[in-house]
């Protein structure tokens, strides 16, 4: 639905050149609810903005709904821009309209006439449950009805796309749950494709499909929840998953999808080891529960132990022993290429991965 | 003077000065409003990115402010000729009055706008609004306080002007003040004209500022 490749932009700000984006390639399937996660600076935004193109890619093309924006002149892109709904963290209302006339807005833009634009404000106001609220002004409205409206708005041209930049970082816990009900009640029942950006982990846990972690323009990894959680050296599962700074020679115990298999006591029970649990998260994301589990596993059987851990499919991660100086809190990546860990220390030591 | 004397002077001049300060008004709204439109989206990042006539237009405005409106005035007697067809009288003064004022309110105008965040701007333009929607539908209707606001000072400051139009016999409460109140020592009459021009001011600040505020309450 979403097709973004070779994606490039760099500001240039009194000379000197940022580069917000450094080659982002990124499929968004029809019907997803596709996050996107990174640290701030990482260039979510801008990627973001590059998708209904309010700013021009360096280089690079978008396609949204099979059509290759980058490609449009200036009218057809504002035609295209109409099927693009986008709602934005600080609600961006006209605070001169009343709610009906922000949620009538856009209609005026693609030239519905006076009768079909009230018949369907009234419908769209319906639809996120503001009704009562038509003739108020947005001043008079809470943050979670603000957000509300926007989302009416963002989908009177009946977009196939929605954008969301952090649309729910204004609002507070329960208002945020609501707005995320009412996004996954429309992408279910209109099938409508959501590309988001949240700093909120609880949010990709509440309604995401798939989940793309950014780094300095660049995206570290990207997939479906489930498949990224059980792949090594995960950025998200570490995100997801909080877990105390890795000693050398913890192991990490990754599962998806098995939380109520006994592992634990069958290894204890199997091989001559002992098993202390130094720390461990269990939870519901997209759907199905996984679960991350340190522990300190000591005995004579311990590589046989952990061989037949991965046997059973689990993923089964060894904090490197040979740390240099700075805290493990960071794995290496399976290739074994150093990088910068969660915390922003460099792990030196090599990783040991067992599957 | 007796206060009998005194009303007809006063009652002309009055009338004299609003009919200057309505018709330049209106004038300076014309002009300075699409001025001060062009000075926001001209410039860099703007709608319509321009930056030699976002140059051109800043410079103009700034020498039509750094002009003092006594310059000004005789400066452009002959556009007065051209456009109203003499260059006396109070007609006359609503040229330089005009000219006066519209660099000032542009400027007004361009703070206001300013003010509109870049975010609902945005916004706009997500939605597939062109630069002309989101002028119309967008900048000035969020802008509307701010301009009434700028619009307010804008008045007070013709009135003020305005009684400098003596010099071009366009007459009003100024002019009126400096000639029997200082040439001819009524001071009384001075005081009295004083006092209208005050109670004018008074008036036309109050009405903008409650429909400014009654504007941006939402
Ligand atoms: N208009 C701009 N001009 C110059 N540099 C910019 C501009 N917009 C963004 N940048 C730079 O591009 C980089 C990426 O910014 P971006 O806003 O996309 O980050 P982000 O991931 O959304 O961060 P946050 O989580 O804080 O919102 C940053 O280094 C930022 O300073
Ligand atoms: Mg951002």
């Amino acid at each position: 639905m979403i097709d973004v490749s070779g994606l490039r932009k760099v500001y240039r700000d009194r000379g000197r050149e940022v580069v917000a984006l450094d080659g982002v390639d990124l499929h968004v399937s029809e019907g997803e609810i596709f996050g996107v996660l990174g640290q701030s600076g990482a260039g979510k935004s801008t990627l973001l903005r590059c998708v209904n193109l309010l700013e021009r890619p360096t280089a690079g093309t978008v396609s949204v709904a099979g059509r290759e924006l980058t490609a449009l002149g200036e009218a057809d892109l504002r035609r295209a821009r109409q099927g693009i709904g986008m709602i934005h963290q600080h609600f961006a209302l006209l605070s001169s309209r009343t709610v009906a006339g922000n949620v009538a807005f856009p209609l005026e833009v693609m030239g519905v006439g006076r009768a079909e634009r009230s018949r369907r404000v009234a419908e769209l106001l319906e639809l996120v449950g503001l009704a009562d609220k038509a003739g108020a002004y947005p001043g008079q409205l809470s943050g979670g009805q603000k957000q509300r409206v926007g989302i009416a708005r963002a989908l009177a041209g009946n977009p196939s796309v929605l954008l969301s930049d952090e649309a729910t970082s204004a609002l507070d816990p329960g208002t945020t749950q609501s707005i995320l009900a009412l996004l996954k009640n429309l992408n279910r029942e209109l099938g409508l494709t959501i590309l988001l950006i949240t700093h909120e982990m609880h949010v990709v846990k509440g309604i995401c499909d798939s989940v793309a972690v950014m780094r300095d323009g660049l995206i570290e990894e990207s997939g479906g929840i489930a498949e990224l959680i059980a792949r090594p050296g995960s950025r998200l599962a570490a995100e997801l998953f909080p877990l105390p700074a890795p000693e050398p020679g913890n192991v990490t115990i990754t599962f998806t999808g098995r939380a109520d298999e006994p592992v634990v006591s069958e290894v204890v029970r199997k091989f001559d080891v002992d098993v202390s649990i130094l720390g461990g998260a269990l939870e519901e994301v997209a759907g199905v529960s996984a679960g991350r589990l340190r522990v300190r596993l000591t005995g004579d059987e311990r590589a046989a132990a952990l061989s037949y851990l991965a046997e059973r499919g689990l993923l089964v991660e060894e904090a490197p022993v040979s740390v240099r100086g700075e805290r493990a809190d960071a794995y290496n990546r399976a290739d074994g290429n150093s990088r910068t860990g969660g915390n922003g220390t460099s792990v030196t030591g090599p990783a040991k991965e067992t599957r | 003077m007796t206060w009998d004397e005194m009303g007809p002077l006063l009652w002309e001049s009055t009338g004299q000065t609003a009919l200057m300060v309505v018709w330049s008004t209106l004038f300076t709204v014309l002009l300075g409003l699409p001025l001060g439109v062009a000075l926001v989206v001209t410039d860099r990042g703007g709608l319509l990115p321009s930056p030699l006539l976002n140059r051109v237009l800043g410079l103009i405005v700034n020498v039509g402010r750094s002009l003092p409106f006594i310059v000004l005035m005789i400066a452009v007697i002959p556009l007065t000729r051209l456009i109203v067809g003499t260059t006396i009288g109070t007609f006359a003064a609503v040229v330089p009055l005009t000219l006066g004022a519209a660099p000032f309110f542009a400027r007004l105008v361009e703070t206001a706008l300013r003010e509109v965040g870049r975010d609902t701007v945005q916004a706009a333009q997500a939605m597939g609004a062109g630069r002309w929607t989101i002028i119309g539908k967008v900048l000035l209707p969020e802008a509307r306080s701010g301009l009434v606001a700028g619009l307010t000072v804008t008045v007070v400051a013709l009135i003020s002007y305005s009684a400098m139009a003596g010099v071009i016999g366009g007459g009003g409460l100024g002019d009126l003040a400096i000639r029997y109140g200082y040439q001819r020592f009524e001071t009384t009459l001075m005081v009295v004209t004083v006092i209208v021009l005050i109670v004018i001011v008074q008036l036309v600040q109050t009405l903008g500022d409650a429909i400014a505020r009654r504007l941006a309450r939402h």
